[in-house]
């Protein structure tokens, strides 16, 4: 790790200051799990480490007006165990509770892992279907970035230097939508995902009402397969049909080899997990 | 880099008792705990977060401390192994891991005995399948998981 100075600001204003101050030679720090692995390879080297430990906002969970609410320093321990979470959007709650190991989970921070943005996270294919966005604050103003536009490339995201991520919205999960998160995972279960899947659906009289199927770990960054699930939607819940339709996911993914498979395999599996997410949340078998 | 390296004095609460050094900002809390307080029984193994070895808790939650840095634990509790046995009473737990043979090197056991200590403090009789999935993040390449099994349980049953 290289030299640097460290700060424990008592408030987001104050944290969001020095980063301002420091203009680009300063990096914030929450759960520090990943930065840290960062820091030891010099991937990142911040002359001024900011940490947001003593930081007593961005800690609450609530839903209001429909909307479930997170602050950035939730840890992915909490965001998983929380009662307003499970209710509120129970994917979401599944998709925290697969983050590697309850010791990583206790320190990562729901804001931290949505700054980090590795594209083989469990939560993204989950954020992206349930059309959550993220806000952002800096020393003088603040914005709300929908999921979409959040996610950019490998560990970037449309966060500006001076930003701090405050709290993840998320649209209450309709209750009426089945919902799943396969996290394919040919090694061992606390591993990043070779291939995520997140679906949310629903059926009316035989026909897809609805489909939503996210993708994970298979890009620079998770995936909503759009095409494919307006080709579902009309169409009859059989297996042929969810079969034709999912061939397309091998089109837009775009992974790389790696020892969690080679990106061949990951294409394949792709296509295979996303048509047995829809067969789960649309009841076909 | 041949510079200085900044220095920050530290403040933390280990097994309830009061130490303070000065150390460089990059300083991880299992270096500082090995090298600055002499408290060698938590072990580094994979310097990742991922093989558990050098598990111990911040303020009662149980966390890696090779990717935590010493200064973000200012005023902090942590507990480690040397805090675990009463004396020479050993606790429940390191006993049960004698008597069914829960290790073999004994590399990962520190942490195998904290991340154990953890759970059964939020979960005092775990089923097979919670032992297992919370247990998963401590590796042991002796491979000895069903004696580690075997001796949270009976750790459960004792306690």
């Amino acid at each position: 790790m290289n030299d640097f100075a460290f700060h424990a600001p008592t408030s987001l204003k104050e944290a969001a200051d020095l980063l301002a101050q420091y203009d680009g030679e300063g990096k914030i720090m929450s759960g520090g799990t990943a930065l840290i692995l960062l820091l030891k390879q010099s991937l990142v080297q911040p002359d001024h480490l900011i940490s947001l430990h003593r930081v007593p906002e961005a800690r609450g969970i609530e839903v209001k007006d429909g909307v479930l609410h997170i602050g950035g320093l939730v840890t992915q321990r909490e965001a998983e165990q929380s009662a307003v979470v499970r209710e509120a959007t129970p994917l979401l709650a599944n998709a925290y509770s697969r983050v590697a190991t309850v010791r990583i989970r206790n320190a990562a921070t729901v804001g931290g892992g949505l700054a980090q943005a590795d594209p083989a996270q469990d939560p993204p294919a989950s954020l992206l279907v349930l059309n959550a966005s993220v806000k952002v604050m800096s020393s003088s103003s603040e914005r709300v970035i929908p999921i979409e536009d959040w996610f950019v490339d490998y560990y970037e995201t449309s966060i500006a230097e001076d930003e701090i991520v405050t709290e993840l919205l998320v649209p209450v999960q309709p209750k009426d939508l089945g919902w799943t998160y396969i996290k394919y995972l040919p090694r061992t279960e606390d591993d990043y995902a070779t291939v995520a899947v997140a679906a949310l659906g629903k059926t009316k009289n035989g026909k897809i009402t609805e489909a939503r199927v996210g993708l994970g770990a298979v890009a620079a960054t998770a995936l909503r397969a759009s095409d494919l699930e307006a080709a579902l939607v009309g169409a009859d819940a059989k297996l042929d049909v969810l079969k034709d339709a999912s061939q397309g996911i091998a089109d837009i993914v775009d992974p790389t080899s790696d020892p969690r498979g080679s990106a061949d395999y990951k294409r394949d599996m792709a296509v295979v997990f996303a048509r047995r997410a829809l067969e789960q949340v649309l009841g076909v078998v | 880099m041949t510079t200085t390296p900044i220095k920050q004095n530290v403040n933390v609460t280990v097994n309830g008792k009061p130490y303070s050094a000065e150390v460089p900002t990059y300083r991880t809390l299992v270096d500082f705990l090995r090298y600055d307080l002499g408290l060698t029984g938590t072990k580094e193994t994979c310097s990742v977060g991922v093989c558990g070895a050098c598990t111990v808790t911040l303020d009662g939650k149980m966390i890696s401390s090779c990717i935590t840095l010493a200064v973000r634990v200012d005023g902090a509790d942590i507990q480690t192994i040397e805090g675990v046995a009463n004396g020479d009473e050993l606790h429940p737990i390191q006993q049960a891991f004698i008597d069914n043979g829960g290790f073999q090197c004994g590399a990962c056991t520190p942490g195998q005995i904290m991340a154990t200590k953890a759970l059964l403090e939020e979960n005092p009789h775990p089923t097979e399948d919670e032992i297992k999935q919370w247990m998963m993040g401590n590796l042991c390449r002796c491979t000895g998981y069903y004696q580690i099994i075997d001796s949270i349980k009976a750790a459960a049953e004792k306690m």
